[in-house]
């Protein structure tokens, strides 16, 4: 199977044609997505006429950009005007947004070629994409297992095969935790390199939007149309945009990696260890020096970020009130109206992510959890500038302590499913870029991934030294696709 | 660390939620679990310590406040379960 990197560079030698891309991509998703209900919905006509406007543009030698006519999908969370936007609850069904998301504009200005929406946990809250109102995703790997959340279905498409690249979110690894259970590529930029404009909130300090692809190419070229100020996010920065696609291919001799031994604790499974531990040895054969290095307060980040996370979604969250937007349940007062249209329109885990977070929030507690979470997420923010400080460029470690896990293991037992996310998550409480690389497979044939976390605002150098980490790795396909 | 069935009423009703008895059970459970893990923080050193709201640019980026073209009336109410194609309608509040 090729990456999008390489589709890129076919495109760009007019060797391969938009359209023919496009109707190979919707061919193998009929075929195939009965497996996986990686996609919640098509945009098959939408789709048609901008790879045929691609055609024009390539046969003219006049490309937008370098992903012009590369068929990609959007996980469900990101506004696309006319088309329906749940974000993986019964409460938006039926949601038309009267406008598109940055992030979708800039594809299609880019002349990308949105084929459809991608499944995902319920409000991007889970690991497993088990929490969708629609029903899960599958791991294309190995069709009884997650492909890990929330942005699971675009992990799946991608690593199927059904597009060559997709958008996903992540606020506590929810694009790293799934490229790495599926075998691709997943990066979530610094928090303001991608403008948030569009993107259903879940949790507003954390939230970023990052590319996932089967090549480090891909997932840069990607990044190169999205990335930028955006007058209409305020968190977005205006720090100039790198040509990633120069940057990658730098060698990666002389940077530094920290290997911090509390990303390397405790429910690590020894497979993945070895896997890892691999990779950052062939780092080092290419000119990488390694030093070890210590974040003490990373092994408090899964409870600060259930702390703050769930304090913001409940804030976040109370939008969905049956009066301007989605579904409304009928009858009685507008407090019953109210009650009676969240108590049906929220899956259990979003429920309780609410009641987490009002409870945290709520007379007598702010002090006692949201206060000191924030407290503890300084520390942790801390420990990376310390890190960085002695010489670090880039902080590496298993993505997911374990491969992907069985379909409805971790469904009744929210704090194991939360500590899917143990690795990832001091990265958003950072701020910070990551990037899930495929390093190899386990005994059972699933693929484990290698995080490496840098510096704000160098997603280039990140995705150099991922490029070291594949480079001599065929893109394998999942039998049976 | 428990959090007993009125406690969880009083939360759901914070957070608009009508919940069931069964989830009332439940998550008077799953809550306690999960607030016992979150316990662990209180050992954790935070004297002297500013909290983190957000890790982003210094300053942000305010643009210009200038009126710029948004929604227009009929995109704005699109979406809403019920309007008169003037204004969102709601359950009456005032009799």
């Amino acid at each position: 199977m090729k990456g999008l990197g390489e589709i890129a560079a076919g495109l760009a030698a007019g060797a391969l044609q938009p359209t023919r891309l496009l109707e190979g991509c919707l061919e193998k998703i009929s075929a195939l997505d009965g497996k996986l209900h990686a996609f919640l919905r098509l945009t098959e006509p939408e789709a048609r006429a901008a790879a045929g406007a691609a055609d024009g543009r390539r046969a003219a030698r006049e490309p937008l950009s370098a992903i012009d006519g590369v068929p990609v999908a959007l996980k469900d969370i990101f506004c696309m005007e006319g088309v329906e936007t749940t974000c993986g609850s019964r409460i938006l069904q039926g949601y038309l947004p009267p406008y598109d998301a940055t992030v979708v504009a800039r594809l299609k200005a880019a002349g990308a070629v949105i084929v459809g929406k991608l499944n995902m946990d319920e409000f991007a809250m889970g690991s497993s994409t088990e929490n969708s109102a629609y029903g899960p995703t599958r791991n294309p790997w190995d069709l009884l297992r997650t492909p890990g959340g929330s942005s699971g279905g675009s992990a799946a498409a991608v690593a199927a095969g059904l597009v060559l690249g997709s958008l996903g979110t992540d606020t506590g690894g929810s694009i790293r935790q799934p490229a790495s259970l599926c075998g691709c590529v997943g990066l979530k930029p610094t928090y303001g390199r991608v403008s948030r404009f569009g993107v259903i909130a879940f949790a507003s300090s954390l939230d970023q939007v990052g590319p996932l692809s089967n090549d480090v190419r891909g997932v840069a070229l990607l990044l190169q149309s999205i990335a930028g100020r955006d007058d209409r996010d305020q968190t977005s920065s205006a720090r100039p945009v790198p040509v990633y696609d120069d940057q990658i291919e730098q060698p990666v001799r002389g940077l530094t990696l920290g290997v911090p031994a509390e990303l390397f604790g405790d429910g690590l499974d020894p497979e993945v260890e070895r896997a890892v531990r691999a990779a950052i040895a062939r780092l080092e054969e290419d000119g990488c020096k390694l030093k070890s290095i210590s974040l003490p307060n990373a092994t408090h980040a899964i409870a600060a970020y259930y702390l703050i996370a769930t304090a913001e979604a409940s804030s976040n969250l109370a939008r969905y009130d049956g009066v301007r937007f989605g579904r409304r349940a009928e009858g009685g007062s507008l407090l019953e109206m109210y009650e009676a249209t969240r108590a049906e329109g929220f899956g259990a885990e979003v429920k309780r992510r609410i009641m987490l977070g009002t409870y945290a929030l709520s007379a007598g507690y702010y002090d006692a959890y949201y206060l000191r979470a924030q407290k503890v997420r300084a520390l942790i923010h801390r420990d990376f500038e310390q890190a960085f400080a002695l010489g670090v460029d880039a902080v590496v470690s298993p993505t997911c302590p374990t491969t992907a896990f069985k379909l409805g293991e971790k469904a009744d037992d929210p704090l194991a499913m939360y500590l899917s996310d143990v690795y990832t998550v001091p990265a958003n409480l950072a701020g910070l870029p990551g990037v899930s690389v495929p390093c190899g497979f386990d005994g059972k044939g699933l693929p484990i991934g290698v995080q490496l976390i840098g510096r704000p605002f160098e997603e280039g150098t990140l995705l150099r030294l991922a490029r070291t980490a594949e480079r001599g790795r065929e893109v394998r396909t999942p039998e049976g696709f | 660390m428990a959090i007993d069935r009125a406690q969880v009423r009083h939360v759901a009703r914070l957070a608009r939620l009508r919940l069931s008895a069964e989830e009332e059970e439940r998550y008077s459970a799953q809550l306690g679990v999960v607030l016992g893990y979150l316990e662990r923080l209180a050992a954790v050193d935070v004297n002297g310590i500013e909290p983190l709201t957000f890790a982003g640019d210094e300053g942000g980026s305010l643009r210009e406040d200038v009126p710029r073209p948004g929604l227009s009336r009929e995109q704005a109410l699109l979406a809403a379960p019920q309007h008169d194609g003037q204004s969102f309608l709601l359950p009456r509040i005032i009799e």
